[in-house]
Parts: structure tokens; C-alpha cells; sequence
């Protein structure tokens, strides 16, 4: 049988707007996944160890303090470093255009913006995590 | 009994009005549905609330004068001053802070220059956690969000040339509010102020921090006698000044609804004045200073009748269950922000429109001062023509729609009475529910108000993905392909700005003399360790020494300890 999709949902840096992650985390429990969430004010050191230990498919992480550009690109080189930058990082939260852009081309998976329904955030987060182990399975074949 | 406390509309009136709409429902009504039904089976407010089709004087019940009484008046439902804008126009404080304290300073100079009558400081999110600008939490963070303060000097450079008499200056800052107010009165104290005659507030409502914006430090009883100490400070030496703004905004935004941003506010407020008075304060003696915020979402009629409603409950809360004397300790006086979680990313321009209506509404529920939002803060922070647009929306307000002419415009109205009446009904139940848990704190620690936003907020998430609440341009009327970018220009922060204010901390650090640093900082924690002292002299004496704000919230650490949320969603 299919293994349920793990997946930790992170609040990094110092702002306490903790509406959204819950929504997420509450529709992505919905959804039939297995969701950790860390609580407020993590680090990208602390993030990517409990991702490391909880064994998850996926990180999703929310910020609005606008230092995205600093600790999203801070936790992807965390993840390369330790061994798991082959899960998928995800982020949430209000961020200008350009720099949603910027941050898909170094590897962000998926950003989901304000207003994304819960049902959505569920089947968008599945279908990443599907296609992905679908991917890493033919990589391991070869 | 007097006039006033016989019902507006005795038993006999009511029963022939209501006898006339059920007439009017079998009779016109009846036929009019069958030809054309009403557009949804029942109609409910932004909360849940279901509203009747018509309200009549058969809704208010035994509704009297006296509970709606004139402005300035007890129970203040119309409104805390006589006169309301007539005497006064709201204060338009525009909200702003970014990078380093100049930078700032540059954007108070602007905003006065067009017009704004009172300043209000937005803090970096290291400043408002209590971390110096080179702690390596703080990286990325430094002046993103709001500007940096990590000492005096910086204090003194953010109100370069602003009278500080003369303007009144909220500052958006909690956990680390008794600081930031020491900086402040230590740069009034140099300028030769006189104390007496500042003005402003500091936010400094700790107990909504744990239960809606998330910004801490230590456990919530140490965090609550500091709170205790700045009221209790500020009623001797600072006539003028509001030592807290009383907060729901934050409760909404998290997720609260109409109610519980009201009634969670009001039981914070319960549980300052009671740590107040246990401190041996008299409540008339700094309730008059005690100042509210909260937010002007976008159901019109139900936040005019939740700001009259708030009003009422206050005054009833202070003079039945504190017994204040004074009309000052009854009269609740608040701050309004519209809805920053009603903007949306498309057609951002839609949300000058919505700021508008938000504004209105806090207007006619008597508003004292008043914050607009940046149209494109779904986005980032405002950019300076945002922010304008926004303070330009509260000019023709004041000056062009005329509501500012007739105090308490929709007092009156059935259904705005009803309403207040409802709201009120149900703060209160959710007063004796916090009373049955063990009170404000023993709530919080059961996490029953935390779970309550994030049940609504929730709901509402599936309600707007299911359509039934409508977003224009989100889930209605929605533009695709080039027509939906309508870009707008974002704030971009000077990426050096960061850089430099470490440079700048690092530098004041290596200029002082740290001898004098650690004896106060040890003076302090000294005093931190006897609960019945007050932490504001030796907070004073600590930063006119250029003790740092980490210096000193890592001083108090080593006292209180650090608090620990368990999440819940």
C-alpha cells in the first residue's frame, strides 16, 4: 500500500502571524496526511533537523516577516548539506512576485499564496509529493 | 424610575408593531417570494450571525434610553466625548518604521508634511522580540518589517526634530514595551520635556500576544507584572501618556470572530486592572489611561454595532465590577486598523475600496484615531504612495462625506441597536466562560482562546473556497492573464540598511562604558527577583547607560525564564 504522505509544517524566523500555518496544517491533515508542526520561531537549523528526524516527504514552511530571501535559501543549502535535499520544500506566505520567481528557480517546489483553499493546498502538496516519488522510483531503477 | 430607564417602546407598542409585520409578512411579503424568492435561504454577518430581513422597535425589546443614552455619558454606548469630531477629528496615524531609525524619521517628516496628526512606529521583528540587530536570529529580519532600535542612540535619531509635546507617538511593541517607553522618556528627559505633556502609547498588551500575534518572551506571569509596572509607573509620571493599548485587532486577524475579538479584549482588560489594583492602585487612578485597538473589518453595520457595543460593555464591566467612580475609568477609548487579512494579492487596487468602506465603519462607531492599509500590503509593506492613497481615504472621510457632523449617525437605527444589544448579550457569556475556566491567564494556558480563532479562521478558509463568502477578484469577478497582474510597485528595503545597523550597534557597544552596562543590568535583574518592585527606574537608569534591548530582555531571561507555547490547530 501507498505510505501516507509525511510532511512538517514549519514557522520560521520571528513572526508570530501563525493563522495561515494552521489552516495548512489543519487542511493538510484533511487531506489524509501525516502532519508535524513545529510551532513558532524556529530556525532553519531546527527545521531541518526535526525534518531530518520525523523522516518527512515534504517541509512546508510559512513566513510573512518578509526575510524570506534570507532563511528560505538558508534552509534548501541546510537540506543539501544534511542529506535530504531530496525532499520538497514548499513555502507560504506574502512575498512581492519577483521574488516568488527567484526563489521557484533555486528550488522552491511550490509557493502558496494567501487565499490558496484548503482543498487545493491538499491536492497541490499530494500531487508534488506523487510525482516526485514517482521520479526518485525510476531514478532508483535505473 | 426615571424617563431614561423606562423601555423606548413599552409592551403594548411592540406587541402592535409586531402584530403589523406579521400582517405585513402574510400579506406582501408572502406575495412578493412567491413571485421573486430572496437570493439565498438565510442571511447571516461576517461572525455567523443570522440577521433578520427588516428589524422594527418589536427587535429591541425592553431596550431603554439609558442603555443608548447620549455621547460622552455612561454606559458611553454613542461615543466617549460630548461631541465627538465636532470638537475633534480623529487622529490620522498612519502607521510606518523600516531600516535604520533615519530612514524612519524621513517617512514621519513625509507623513506630517501631508497632513498626518499622530505618529505611529512600526518595529523590526528583532526589536520587537528583544534581539539586538547582530544576534544571529535576527539576520534577514534587521529593519525588514519595521525599523531597528537596538539602543538609545537609535531612540534619539528616529524622533530627530519631532516635537515630541506637540505630536502623540504610538509605539507597536510588546514584549519588550517597558524598554522601548524607558528610551523614550530617557530622549523626552534630554530635550528638557516635560514629562506631564507627553502623549501617545505603547502597546504593551502582553496577554494578546500569547492568545493572537505570538510575539514573547518570558512565561506569562513575569510578563504580566511587567506590564503592572509600566501601568503603575506611567499613573506617576507620565499624566498624559496611555502605558497600554488594549488589543483585538491581532485576536481578528488570527482568526477571531466579531465577539471574540471584543470579549477576549475585554477579558485582557479584566485581568490588567485586576493586576493593577492588587498592586494597590486605585482603579480611577489610571483607568482613564488605559486605551483599546481594534480592527474595522468589512461587515459595515456589524462593526459599527460591535465598537458601540464594546463601548457599553467597558463602561458597565468598570463601574459594576471594579467600582470605578470616575467617568474617565468607564469611557473606553479606542484605535482603529482595517482589516490587513481583507486585502487580496488581485486587483490590488480593489483594496482602496475596501479600506474605505473599513474606514467609514470605525468612523461611525467612533473611532479616536485611525489606521488605513497600504493597498498593497498583501504584497509587502506599503510603499510611500500607499500609505498616501490610505491617508488621503481618511481626509475625504473627514472632510467631504459630512458623517462627521451628527455624533453617532446610526444610533437609532432598529437594527444597529439590535445588533449592539446581541453583541453585548454575548461578550458578556464569554466573560462568565473565561470566569469559569479560572480566569484571562488559566484560559490562555489551556489554549481555549487560541483554539477558538483557529476554529474560525478555518471556517472561514473553506467559506471563501467554497464561495459562499465572497472575495471580488479572489473568488468573483475574478480577471485572468494580463489583466489580473495590475502589478504594483512593491517596497524594496535597502539592502545595506542591515549591514549598517550592525556596524552601528557594534560601534555604540565598543564607545560606552561597560562597567556602568553591567552594574545597572545587574541592578536590574536584582530588582526582577522582588515581584513587588517596579522595573521601570532601574530599566531607565540600564538604557540612558546604552544597555542594549537584547542586553536587557537577556538579563530579565536569566530571572524569569522563557516561555514555551504548546501549539494548536
Amino acid at each position: 500500500m501507498e505510505q501516507p504522505i509525511r510532511i512538517l509544517v514549519a514557522k520560521v524566523g520571528l513572526d508570530g502571524h501563525d493563522r495561515g500555518v494552521k489552516v495548512v496544517a489543519r487542511a493538510l491533515r484533511d487531506a489524509g496526511m501525516e502532519v508535524i508542526y513545529t510551532g513558532l520561531h524556529r530556525t532553519p537549523e531546527e527545521v531541518v533537523a526535526t525534518a531530518i528526524q520525523e523522516d518527512v516527504d515534504a517541509i512546508g514552511v510559512s513566513l510573512l516577516s518578509g526575510a524570506h530571501m534570507t532563511l528560505l535559501p538558508r534552509i534548501l543549502e541546510l537540506m543539501e548539506e544534511q542529506g535530504i535535499g531530496d525532499r520538497l520544500l514548499i513555502a507560504g506566505g506574502v512575498m512581492p512576485d519577483e521574488d516568488v520567481a527567484a526563489l521557484k528557480q533555486i528550488g522552491v517546489a511550490e509557493i502558496l499564496g494567501q487565499d490558496t483553499p484548503p482543498a487545493a493546498i491538499g491536492t497541490t502538496v499530494a500531487a508534488l509529493v506523487n510525482r516526485h516519488r514517482a521520479r526518485a522510483a525510476v531514478g532508483g531503477a535505473s | 424610575m426615571t424617563t431614561g430607564q423606562l423601555p423606548l417602546f413599552d409592551d403594548d407598542r411592540r406587541a402592535a408593531i409586531a402584530a403589523e409585520e406579521a400582517a405585513w409578512e402574510a400579506e406582501e411579503l408572502a406575495a412578493f417570494l412567491a413571485r421573486q424568492p430572496e437570493q439565498r435561504p438565510g442571511y447571516v454577518t461576517r461572525s455567523r450571525r443570522p440577521v433578520r430581513r427588516v428589524y422594527t422597535p418589536a427587535d429591541l425589546g425592553g431596550t431603554t434610553f439609558d442603555d443608548i443614552g447620549l455621547p460622552g455619558r455612561y454606559p458611553f454606548t454613542r461615543g466617549p466625548y460630548p461631541t465627538m469630531y465636532r470638537g475633534r477629528t480623529w487622529t490620522m496615524r498612519q502607521i510606518a518604521g523600516f531600516g535604520q531609525a533615519h530612514e524612519t524619521n524621513a517617512r514621519f517628516r513625509y507623513l506630517i508634511e501631508q497632513g498626518q496628526t499622530g505618529l505611529s512606529v512600526d518595529f523590526d521583528m528583532p526589536t520587537l522580540m528583544g534581539l539586538d540587530s547582530d544576534d544571529p536570529r535576527s539576520l534577514g529580519e534587521v529593519g525588514r518589517e519595521g525599523v531597528a532600535v537596538d539602543v538609545i542612540d537609535d531612540m534619539r535619531e528616529l524622533f530627530d526634530g519631532v516635537d515630541l509635546e506637540a505630536i502623540s507617538v504610538s509605539m507597536t511593541i510588546n514584549p519588550t514595551a517597558w524598554i522601548l517607553l524607558a528610551m523614550y522618556v530617557a530622549v523626552a528627559e534630554e530635550r528638557g520635556c516635560d514629562l506631564d505633556r507627553l502623549s501617545g502609547t505603547i502597546q504593551n498588551d502582553i496577554l494578546k500576544e500569547y492568545i493572537a500575534q505570538k510575539e514573547w518572551i518570558y512565561p506569562i506571569r513575569p510578563s504580566l507584572r511587567i506590564v503592572r509596572d509600566t501601568i503603575v509607573w506611567s499613573a506617576r509620571h507620565l499624566a498624559r501618556y496611555n502605558p497600554i493599548n488594549i488589543s483585538g485587532y491581532h485576536i481578528s486577524e488570527a482568526g477571531g470572530d466579531t465577539v471574540a475579538e471584543a470579549a477576549f479584549t475585554l477579558a485582557n482588560a479584566v485581568a490588567y486592572v485586576e493586576e493593577v489594583t492588587a498592586a494597590g492602585l486605585d482603579v480611577d487612578d489610571f483607568a482613564p489611561r488605559l486605551s483599546f485597538f481594534f480592527v474595522s473589518q468589512a461587515d459595515f453595520f456589524e462593526e459599527v454595532a460591535k465598537f458601540r457595543a464594546v463601548r457599553r460593555a467597558y463602561a458597565r464591566i468598570m463601574k459594576e465590577r471594579f467600582g470605578a467612580r470616575k467617568p474617565e475609568s468607564m469611557r473606553l477609548r479606542f484605535h482603529a486598523q482595517t482589516a490587513a487579512a481583507s486585502l487580496t494579492r488581485p486587483q490590488p487596487m480593489n483594496n482602496i475600496v475596501r479600506t474605505a468602506f473599513q474606514a467609514l465603519a470605525a468612523v461611525l462607531g467612533g473611532a479616536q484615531s485611525l489606521h488605513t492599509n497600504g493597498l498593497d500590503e498583501a504584497y509587502s509593506i506599503p510603499t510611500e504612495f500607499a500609505m498616501k492613497m490610505a491617508l488621503r481615504t481618511q481626509q475625504i472621510i473627514a472632510h467631504e462625506t459630512n458623517v462627521t457632523n451628527v455624533v453617532d449617525p446610526l444610533g437609532g437605527s432598529w437594527y444597529v441597536e439590535t445588533l449592539t444589544n446581541e453583541l453585548e448579550a454575548e461578550i458578556f457569556r464569554v466573560l462568565e466562560k473565561v470566569d469559569s475556566l479560572g480566569g484571562t491567564v488559566a484560559a490562555i494556558e489551556q489554549g481555549w482562546f487560541q483554539r477558538a480563532e483557529a476554529d474560525f479562521a478555518y471556517d472561514v478558509a473553506l467559506r471563501r473556497a467554497s464561495g459562499e463568502d465572497v472575495v471580488v477578484g479572489v473568488n468573483r469577478f475574478v480577471e485572468t492573464g494580463a489583466d489580473a497582474a495590475q502589478a504594483v510597485e512593491t517596497h524594496r528595503l535597502d539592502p545595506e540598511s542591515e549591514r549598517r545597523q550592525v556596524a552601528r550597534l557594534r560601534a555604540v557597544r565598543a564607545g560606552r562604558d561597560a562597567t556602568v552596562v553591567e552594574r545597572t543590568l545587574k541592578e536590574l535583574a536584582e530588582v526582577a527577583r522582588d515581584p513587588a518592585e517596579n522595573l521601570m527606574p532601574a530599566t531607565l537608569a540600564a538604557v540612558k547607560a546604552q544597555a542594549t534591548m537584547g542586553e536587557i530582555v537577556g538579563a530579565l531571561r536569566d530571572v524569569f525564564g522563557t516561555y514555551v507555547e504548546t501549539p494548536v490547530f
